[in-house]
């Protein structure tokens, strides 16, 4: 009758011949006894010995069956610690009772070996059924408790990335559910050195970590990149280039991203596949920023456009930007936010509390704060204030007498932006770092000067009004994709010892030539949009004058270092 | 051995479980019953019906063990008195468990001659 299994069992039962007769049976099928005149020895024992099954007599002196049964269940927690009761079956209170006080089995008198070994070794499955459940629940606890931590980490991480400061602008406001990584939305702000602002928010498709992963290269090009000067063109280039070449195939990026030129009250826009992002003027009309391009990460670097729409932007302009959580977010009864109800909030509401009655609608129309959607707004003023460049070239000494020369000819205009390079150059000169936004403003100014109205021979006049403004970027646009010649010359001449020094920009270009002494003399005119360049260089430079022979030349000058 | 006291069918069942141990099985149950008996005695000369159901009960459990079918019977009948509070004929019930006890009693010991 031995069976290959042994458990200890402890058998409850005040009547010396039942509980002989039962310890025999038990022993004789191959199991270790443990014997209990009472309810309260059974206890005892059960605590001490932690046997794995237990036969209880309902009716003992001291403590009962039942009272002995509950105790032995809430010792066992979790674990599957099965109780027959030893009763007759005539009476169903008593069967009630047994159950209720956590009896899995009954046996009654007299005891047939066979029934007894049938439900012994049935228990003692359930048993290791319930042993393999806890331990597969607890494995998954385990699993999924790192799964949390390691999202912790990486949105640890990844807030060091993206967060570096980007967003403390007082121009912007914005919504982000703290699980937004993971839910692959994006949002980076930065200025960069000629004191525009980058804004891009972007959506990853599907979810969870590997949502996130991408985000990682994604910010860090986006900071360095927008640190070192380049153009929103370029950016998108190198960004969709390093994601095409990360991410999977069916993975990819959906980005808006705002290029904010505060100075120059200039917007450029690239929207591939977010929601439309809107342009609301202070009077409340609105333009929508409309998705004109696939996301990134999906064309090959040759396919990829990354030009941008260009509107001008006045005082109390505002850029709003949403994520498809916005317009695709369902609520209880499982209807869609929509683009209808959006576009209801936007007419209604005045553009100064648009942000918050966007927050409100939601909020009603879900009854209770939403985690997958992010909302950006920007709004157009003074310009932010500047942060501190973080352009860490390491301290060295440099030589501080030298010339350089460029010439950048048609292919070369049409297709590089030689600014980032320049800046990289100047600030290996240590004095010029704390200026290096003013002279990235002015490098900017005076090549945009050379290139639009020298080489490409645009007439700002154009720009007096929206429609002039969009019809002078789009004949840019075109003179700048014909041009064959023209060129432009930049010469920069660094000289110092120590007692300070100067940098001396000239600029010179292949077209007509203007009479700079006018444009400068011109009154002031706010609302205007061209002319501003040049008063802005003069204020941001030392000195500003024209010469015949070598153009425009522009000084910064620097004093002795302490 | 009469079928009307014992089922034979239960002892063989319990020769085959105790082997060696059979004959210090009927040993216990005599010695324990005796005791029940008394309990028995005693709960019905105090009256408390509920201290004759629990004995009854309880001697019900051992005595179907041990194949006492009609001893279970008796006791099954009393623990039915005690439990509706009928305890008019409980004595007669007590009285006539005595009897059968010393019928069971004398076939057991017979049966623990033959294992001695």
């Amino acid at each position: 009758m031995n069976t290959h299994y042994g458990l200890t069992i402890l058998v409850a039962e005040d009547s010396p011949v039942d509980r002989m007769l039962l310890s025999t049976i038990v022993s004789r099928q191959g199991h270790r006894v443990l014997t209990a005149a009472n309810g309260l020895e059974a206890v005892a024992l059960f605590e001490q010995e932690r046997p794995q099954l237990v036969l209880m007599d309902a009716l003992m002196p001291v403590m009962d069956g039942f009272e002995a049964a509950r105790a032995i269940k809430a010792m066992a927690g979790d674990e599957l610690v099965p109780i027959i009761f030893l009763t007759s079956l005539s009476e169903n209170e008593a069967l009630v009772r047994c159950l209720e006080a956590g009896g899995d089995d009954f046996i009654a008198k007299p005891y047939n070996p066979i029934v007894l070994q049938a439900k012994i070794k049935a228990l003692h499955r359930l048993r290791r059924l319930q042993a393999t459940v806890l331990e597969q629940r607890d494995l998954i606890a385990r699993r999924n408790q790192q799964l949390l931590d390691e999202q912790r980490a990486a949105k640890a991480i990844f807030d060091k990335v993206a967060h570096a400061g980007g967003l403390d602008i007082p121009n912007v406001r914005y919504r982000q559910s703290p699980r937004a990584l993971f839910n692959g939305d994006l949002l980076l702000a930065a200025q960069a050195p000629a004191g525009q602002m980058f804004v891009l928010l972007g959506d990853f498709t599907g979810h969870g970590l590997p949502a996130a992963i991408g985000a990682m290269p994604l910010a860090e090009t986006f900071y360095g990149m927008t640190a070192k000067g380049h153009a929103s063109g370029d950016i998108l280039r190198e960004l969709n280039g390093k994601l095409k070449q990360i991410l999977p195939v069916e993975m990819f990026c959906c980005v808006a991203l705002l290029d904010i030129d505060f100075h120059r009250r200039v917007l450029r826009v690239w929207n591939g596949g977010l929601p439309d992002g809107y342009l609301i003027r202070a009077d409340g009309s609105r333009i929508a920023l409309r998705s004109r391009h696939l996301p990134l990460g999906v064309l090959a670097p040759a396919k990829f456009d990354g030009h941008c729409e260009t509107y001008p932007l006045q005082d109390g302009d505002r850029l709003l930007l949403l994520s498809d959580g916005v317009v695709e977010s369902r609520n209880a009864r499982d209807e869609l936010f929509g683009e209808q109800r959006l576009l209801e909030v936007l007419e209604r509401s005045a553009p100064e509390q648009l942000f918050d009655r966007i927050e409100q609608a939601l909020a009603a129309f879900h009854g209770q704060a939403q985690d997958d959607l992010s909302l950006v707004e920007v709004t157009i003023g003074e310009p932010p204030p500047r942060a501190t460049p973080s352009l860490a070239a390491p301290f060295e000494p440099r030589a501080l007498d030298w010339v350089a020369e460029f010439e950048l000819r048609a292919d070369s205009l049409r297709t590089a932006n030689p600014l980032p390079l320049i800046l990289q150059v100047l600030l290996q000169t240590q004095p010029l770092r704390p200026r290096a936004g003013a002279i990235y403003t002015v490098l900017a100014e005076l090549y945009s000067n050379a290139l639009e109205h020298g080489v490409l021979a645009l007439d700002s006049a154009i720009k007096r009004d929206a429609t002039g403004f969009a019809q002078y970027y789009e004949l840019r646009r075109q003179r700048l994709a014909d041009l064959r010649h023209g060129h432009i010359r930049l010469r920069l001449q660094v000289h110092g010892d120590e007692a300070g020094g100067c940098l001396r920009i000239g600029i010179r270009d292949s077209g007509a030539g203007f009479d700079v002494v006018r444009v400068l003399a011109e009154d002031y005119r706010p609302a205007g949009l061209g002319g501003r360049g040049l008063r802005l260089v003069r204020q941001l430079s030392d000195s500003l004058e024209h010469d015949g022979a070598d153009g425009l030349i522009v000084e910064f000058r620097w004093g002795a270092r302490a | 051995m009469s079928d009307e006291h014992l089922d034979s069918a239960i002892l063989v069942t319990l020769q085959e479980v105790m082997e060696t141990e059979y004959p210090v099985l009927l040993d216990t149950f005599l010695l324990d019953s005796q005791e029940r008996v008394l309990s028995l005695r005693r709960a019905l000369a105090s009256g408390d019906s509920e201290a004759l159901r629990c004995a009854a009960h309880s001697f019900k459990g051992s005595c179907s063990n041990l194949g006492a079918v009609r001893l279970a019977e008796l006791c099954f009948a009393l623990e039915e008195m005690a439990r509706d509070g009928r305890l008019e004929g409980a004595a007669g019930c007590v009285e006539g468990i005595e009897r059968e006890f010393a019928i069971v009693g004398i076939l057991f010991r017979a049966e623990r001659q033959r294992f001695a």
